[in-house]
């Protein structure tokens, strides 16, 4: 179990790193309602509207968030060299990524869920109802945006242009993803709400796949 | 050189005959006319496009495992070539989808997979280009185009689970559609001949990639020397 011991660790490392500046989230939560507000001025964002184009605009805005929010992941190990620390002391490279992913997921999943309550007033979509789903929806959908994009970051961390290619690579990847979460947050945002069971098993089945490639080729991406 | 110049000759002259046999052997379609024969052209460029990717893929694993150089150019060599078989098919879907249809595109399952697809090789091609260090560009990549084929089943699920809302295809579709034997037949040749066209681009392109490879070593053992 030294997998699930050095994730622990190494997941400590990460949470700790972020709650001292609280960089990432800040700006991140900042960058998302910033989308929010610019995106009710593209279409009139009556409830009725907000029902039919709410659940895109809003994963939408999670996903450019995530492709700015990951950029950092590898980037910051690189000033000191730490990655090269961290690699020495982890038997397993795997426990890196799952440790990055892990945080980044709670990252993402926080940013989301601080701002689902400021989504639904100004635009009029009642939510409480839904929660559950919702959170579970947001939770597969950013697991799987994290599982691809902090792989990404790895890869977009060695190559010039880095800020620029990491959107590049991440966005068409995760094409599967905006469309599944998206339409199973519509079905939530219904005004007969419903859970649509084919949406979530496919998020799951993404993930599944993504962490098992991942867990397959994840060490090549750290290779000196 | 006469090798080359002998294949090429051979892709011309098969091209030629299918070409031949799209415009004037195979029958002309009851409903949709004349205009039905772009989907030889259409449809054999979509199945070595996908070719050219699935030997990129094939390529990217052999070097994550080996480690040698040759397949790096393989996988690089497939992903340029198959990306101008689905440019193809990309501009010949809009002239077909244009007087049947009566629009040019629409966001349904096989144009936008594709579309994705495109973009995901067009990204793999940009990588490459911004990673100096030629091994760490050949894993780097590799292990970039892995991802990218691994996706591409996951997006065409989505989409065609969730975003068409168009006719369903005729090929390999519902039971009842289906082409005639004649048009299979000529259908099966034309891919037979832009196969061969892959191979002779691959082919071409592979060497041009050694090349590149050879040259940049003897630059870096010249620039230590």
């Amino acid at each position: 179990m030294t997998l699930l011991s050095n994730t622990s660790a190494l997941l400590g490392k990460e949470l700790r790193t972020e709650f001292r500046s609280r960089e990432l989230l800040t700006t991140t939560v900042v960058f998302v309602l910033i989308v929010i507000v610019l995106f009710s001025f593209t279409f009139d964002p009556t409830s009725e509207e907000s029902r039919r184009f709410g659940s895109g605009l809003l994963w939408l805005a999670f996903l450019f968030a995530a492709s700015l929010m990951l950029q950092p992941c590898f980037l910051r190990e690189q000033s000191n060299d730490t990655l090269s620390a961290v690699r020495l002391s982890v038997g397993d490279p795997f426990a890196i990524f799952l440790a990055k992913l892990v945080a980044n997921t709670l990252f993402l999943l926080a940013t989301e869920l601080l701002l689902l309550p400021l989504f639904a007033i100004m635009y009029n979509v009642p939510v409480l109802a839904v929660l559950p789903w919702l959170v579970l929806v947001f939770f597969l959908g950013s697991l799987g945006i994290s599982v691809v994009g902090t792989a990404l970051s790895a890869i977009s961390a060695q190559a010039r242009m880095r800020e620029l290619l990491l959107p590049l690579l991440l966005l068409p990847l995760l094409t599967p993803i905006l469309v599944a979460s998206t339409e199973v947050t519509s079905s939530l945002f219904d005004r007969a709400p419903y859970v649509q069971w084919k949406g979530i098993g496919f998020l799951a089945v993404f993930d599944l796949v993504f962490l098992t490639a991942l867990w397959l080729f994840g060490e090549y991406l750290l290779e000196e | 050189m006469t090798k080359n110049a002998l294949g090429a000759l051979m892709v011309v002259l098969l091209l030629g005959v299918a070409a031949y046999a799209s415009f004037f052997i195979a029958p002309t379609d009851a409903k949709q006319g004349l205009i039905y024969r772009i989907l030889f052209l259409h449809v054999a460029s979509a199945w070595t496009g996908l070719t050219g990717f699935f030997i990129c893929f094939i390529a990217n694993l052999l070097y994550v495992w080996r480690r040698q150089p040759r397949w790096d150019w393989l996988g690089v060599s497939a992903a340029e070539t198959g990306l101008v078989f689905t440019t193809v098919v990309l501009v010949t879907g809009p002239i077909w989808a244009h007087p049947v249809w009566g629009i040019w595109w629409t966001w349904d399952a096989r144009l936008t997979s594709t579309f994705v697809l495109w973009l995901l090789y067009v990204a793999y091609l940009l990588l490459r280009t911004l990673i100096e260090e030629p091994d760490r560009r050949a894993l780097l990549s590799a292990l970039f185009g892995i991802f990218a084929f691994v996706d591409v089943p996951l997006v065409f699920g989505s989409i065609r689970w969730w975003r068409t809302q168009h006719p369903q295809p005729i090929i390999m579709g519902e039971p009842g559609s289906g082409l005639d034997p004649l048009m299979y037949k000529v259908l099966f040749f034309t891919w037979f001949a832009m196969l061969g066209l892959l191979i002779l681009l691959l082919r071409q392109r592979y060497q041009l990639e050694a090349m590149r490879g050879d040259l940049d070593m003897i630059q870096r053992d010249l620039e230590t020397a």
